[in-house]
């Protein structure tokens, strides 16, 4: 999800400057203590550099209070059916309730799965083809009105349409068995869609897919399954006034701007587990300079970065220089990967071996300090984040900086012994990228590979150039930069875009390295896994076959370096998301 | 006079339908021919795992596949008729002067940019009676004191003041004043005039010497080297032997011919300003003109753009009209005609 575009702009000038003063532990993190009773049940009382990773710091149940919250850009949408911006899916929560959530909790808790709208996680049956849920009694919209399944399902509907609601994924268009005749609830609504979508009375949904898939409680938690009323639905202008099913509607909406959100006096704290509620109110600045909006939340004048990516240099310079805002700092691993697509149309990139070649030539460190150093990251030694489950250590390729030895060795055996040239394309306005291109040239040129750089603005890179296979091949690129974060952090939330050649369109694309019909039936094999783990080790066996295939040449899992605002209650890293979790914060009275 | 007036609004007129027509171009006739096809411009705003199918569905609603010449006959026809927008359950009217709907926001450009104005108007006024008081009574005294310490302090600081770019002053400024002592608004605060007068003067007024100082810097400057020029003339030299007062000779027969160029450059500098004080709206997250201009350059939303281009090249056009009158006031030498 778009994490994605934010993360560049903010995390990676970040941690350019990233010390190594700084860099790797000092962490202060007391022992966890286990907290009462909910779902979120953090453990408490942690204070420290990093000690928002694994513990909550500040615990408070104190209501009241305004939570004052700023991000540099607008992002794509607050309607629930028309964003793919993780901070989005983060705080979008305060005012929708899905059927699904992440469980509020520090660190890797965070990533459990707990019902919200719904009372229990989705009861498969169908060999894992249908999934049904119940919903809560007594929920009810901020005008008062009863939440059925019928609002669930409008939802879902609804966002189907991506000619209207363009932003959002597209796994429920994907997965749910819907009738050939069925368009769009605004062209075709009186088309029976029941084949996807049942809802036998108002308390019960039932969703049916067109092929099995174990782990659709994870679509569950989508923002897609937050219900809105049909009545209320105003197409493309909902975004102008969403219908609040959480703790807290909209006051104020100006796109761009800010938005106000209050109490919604129609939730229940009895209907809902998941929710502390703690603030009064919720003041979102909107379009903030990043280095004021830095300096605002050392001051105290802000609380969080909506955006949860990281501090700007200035500020990351302040927090290694001063050891009480060293004290208020996380480092979280983010379930992002930077990496470099080594594209295999043209020869002599269809070879394995030259494409090993490039990695082992590769200088891995040079590419770390590229994307910021070792505060931006940890060397990547595989596609999958470290944070995912399925993730193991691979060690199929160095991690220094390059083996010049094994290089020329792989080079012999692609019947290429003196090197051989080809195009590299990165993002222009991206430094990190830029840098990470000229390592490339730097290390492969000591080989015998001659890299030609071609950088592209970051608007067109995907959709005219390193995404268009048109062009790559006509081109002859090679290698690509690139970098992908989990729409969820399970192997399907991370892979299931970037390795399956079958989704690969005419343009836009973000993986066209990988493309092996070994990986296509693991990918298909990983769906129709039910046990987690089991399906988990079907991932990570995808990510050893990229590698072993050396598809793409990983840099970095990214970090960032984030602060927590003054005053800010029951804050904490959520490993759903990889920033702080939106759901359980309050304000110090 | 009349005459005058109505001629210059005509090629007014001109002027922003050519600024229309090559903004226009350069967005979406120069991506063409560069072998930007429509669905490659519509892939900038579909979400990241849009088919193909959707691609095209968005830019046919966009109205990208028609031809250019078609899709700028319907911009103009937006702006004098006004246009619609199909927003799913219904079709949203965009009344005259529509400039478009944002591809990314899916908003009226027009409403957004007027209620972004107020912002940016009064960031520019504040910061121009400031700077224009400032630089022309330090540029007319360095020029009467040359070479004096107060003419050298002056100098170096108008030097200081141009070199410095706002938003390395305006963070600089915010980082001391306001979260450092605590004496001025943080970054973000606008209280509109009309809600609270004062309220208004105390947010801005930091935006304001930030701005002001940069442009006081090249007025004083600009002055000193104007008022050195003038009061070496010969008429000035006759004034002061016929025996007028200094002050008068200084004030009406010297700063006056030596504001003609002022005047002018005052003129076309309010009108940029008005048009979008880019670097200090972003430097303070104030939301105006040049804050919403960097946004949608950012998303690459093309509406937005050509709305902003088109409004901030009225300003300058209606500022040149504005300066090209005030020059008959400044210099009795000058005829409308």
């Amino acid at each position: 999800m778009k994490k994605k575009a934010l993360v560049v702009s903010a995390a990676g000038a970040v941690l350019a400057l990233a010390l190594s003063a700084c860099g790797g532990g000092g962490t202060t993190t007391p022992a966890a203590t286990e907290g009462g009773g909910s779902t979120s049940a953090p453990s408490a009382g942690a204070a420290g550099f990093n000690a928002g990773l694994e513990n909550v710091t500040n615990p408070s149940d104190v209501k009241g209070g305004t939570l004052k919250m700023a991000v540099t850009e607008d992002w794509d949408s607050i309607d629930p059916g028309d964003t793919y911006y993780g901070m989005s899916w983060n705080l979008l929560r305060i005012y929708g309730r899905p059927l699904v959530t992440y469980n509020p909790a520090p660190g890797a808790k965070g990533r459990e799965l707990v019902p919200d709208l719904a009372e229990s996680l989705g009861q498969s049956s169908d060999d894992g083809k249908t999934w049904t849920y119940k919903l809560r009694a007594g929920v009810k919209f901020e005008d008062g009105t009863a939440i059925t399944s019928k609002d669930v399902k409008y939802a879902v509907l609804r966002q189907l349409d991506k000619k209207t609601f363009v932003n959002g994924p597209t796994y429920f268009n994907d997965w749910l068995d819907l009738p050939k005749d069925f368009e769009s609830v605004y062209t075709t609504p009186d088309v029976n869609t029941d084949s996807a979508i049942e809802t036998p009375d108002d308390q019960t949904i039932v969703f049916h897919l067109n092929k099995p898939y174990s782990g659709f409680d994870n679509f569950a938690a989508l923002p897609a399954t937050v219900p809105v009323p049909q009545a209320k639905d105003t197409g493309i202008k909902y975004r102008d006034h969403v219908v609040a099913s959480g703790p807290y509607m909209f006051e104020t909406v100006e796109q761009g701007k800010q938005y106000v959100l209050v109490r919604n006096p129609n939730w229940d704290q009895a209907t809902d587990p998941v929710r502390k509620a703690l603030p009064d109110k919720y003041e979102i600045s909107l379009g903030v300079e990043a280095n004021d909006l830095d300096n605002r939340i050392i001051a105290g004048d802000l609380h969080i970065d909506i955006a949860g990516t990281g501090v700007q240099p200035a500020a990351l310079g302040s927090i290694q220089t001063d050891p009480a805002l060293r004290e208020r700092a996380d480092n979280p691993v983010s379930a992002r990967t930077w990496y470099i697509s080594i594209l295999n149309d043209n020869p002599p990139l269809d070879n394995v071996e030259c494409r090993k070649a490039v990695i082992y030539a590769a200088d891995r460190v040079g590419l770390q300090n590229a994307y910021g150093g070792q505060l931006a990251g940890d060397i990547a030694t595989s596609l999958l984040p470290s944070g995912i489950g399925g993730w193991k250590k691979l060690d199929l390729y160095p991690t220094a900086s390059g083996d010049d030895a094994k290089a020329k060795e792989a080079l012999t055996a692609c019947g290429q012994p003196n090197g051989f040239e080809t195009t590299m394309t990165f993002r222009s306005d991206r430094p990190k990228e830029v840098a990470a291109a000229e390592s490339m040239q730097q290390a492969l040129a000591k080989v015998g590979i001659k890299l030609t750089l071609k950088g592209f603005p970051t608007s067109e890179y995907f959709t005219a150039y390193a995404g268009k296979p048109e062009y790559t091949k006509a081109n002859g690129i090679g290698l690509a930069t690139n970098g992908w974060g989990a729409d969820w952090n399970d192997g399907f939330g991370f892979l299931s875009q970037i390795v399956d050649s079958r989704t690969i369109r005419e343009a836009g694309n973000y993986n066209l390295s990988v493309k092996s019909p070994e990986i296509d039936a693991l990918v298909d094999k990983a769906f129709a896994t039910a046990d987690t783990a089991a399906r988990d080790a079907v991932w990570g066996e995808i990510d050893q076959k990229v590698m072993e295939g050396a598809y793409v040449l990983p840099a970095v899992y990214a970090k960032g370096l984030l602060l927590r605002g003054k005053g800010v209650t029951n804050q904490f890293i959520t490993g759903a998301f990889d920033m702080y979790d939106y759901l359980a914060l309050g304000v110090q009275q | 006079m009349v005459t005058y007036i109505i001629r210059r609004l005509i090629g007014a007129l001109a002027m922003l339908f050519i600024v229309s027509a090559v903004t226009f171009s350069i967005f979406f006739v120069v991506p063409r021919l560069a072998g930007v096809t429509p669905d490659d411009i519509a892939n900038r705003y579909v979400g990241r795992a849009a088919t193909a199918e959707t691609v095209t569905a968005v830019a046919e609603k966009l109205g990208l596949h028609d031809p250019v010449v078609v899709q700028y006959g319907r911009w103009v026809k937006g702006v004098f008729v006004g246009a619609e927008y199909d927003y799913g359950t219904g079709v949203e009217q965009c009344p005259a002067p529509c400039l478009g709907y944002s591809f990314v926001t899916k908003q009226p450009v027009w409403p957004d940019l007027v209620d972004r104005l107020p912002v940016t108007l009064s960031l520019a006024a504040g910061a121009s009676v400031i700077w224009l008081v400032i630089g022309v009574s330090v540029g007319v005294l360095s020029a009467l004191k040359r070479r004096s310490i107060f003419d050298r302090g002056a100098m170096i600081i108008a030097l200081a003041g141009v070199s410095l770019p706002p938003f390395f002053t305006g963070l600089v400024a915010l980082s001391l004043l306001s979260y450092g002592l605590g004496i001025t608004a943080p970054g973000g605060a606008y209280t509109p005039l009309t809600e609270n007068p004062g309220l208004w003067a105390y947010n801005l007024i930091l935006p304001w010497l930030t701005l002001a100082f940069l442009n006081a810097a090249a007025y004083a400057r600009l002055t000193r080297a104007g008022m050195l020029d003038t009061m070496g003339e010969d008429y000035i030299r006759t004034a002061r032997a016929k025996g007028l007062k200094e002050s008068k000779v200084i004030g009406k027969h010297g700063l006056r011919a030596a504001l003609t160029p002022i005047v002018t450059i005052f003129g076309l500098d309010v009108g940029i300003l008005v048009g979008g004080a880019i670097l200090t709206e972003n430097a303070f997250s104030l939301q105006g003109l040049g804050k919403y201009a960097t946004t949608a350059i950012a998303a690459n939303d093309l509406p937005k753009i050509m709305g902003f281009t088109m409004l901030a090249a009225f300003f300058i056009v209606v500022a040149n009209l504005i300066v090209d009158l005030l020059y008959a006031v400044v210099d009795p030498r000058v005829r409308l005609s």
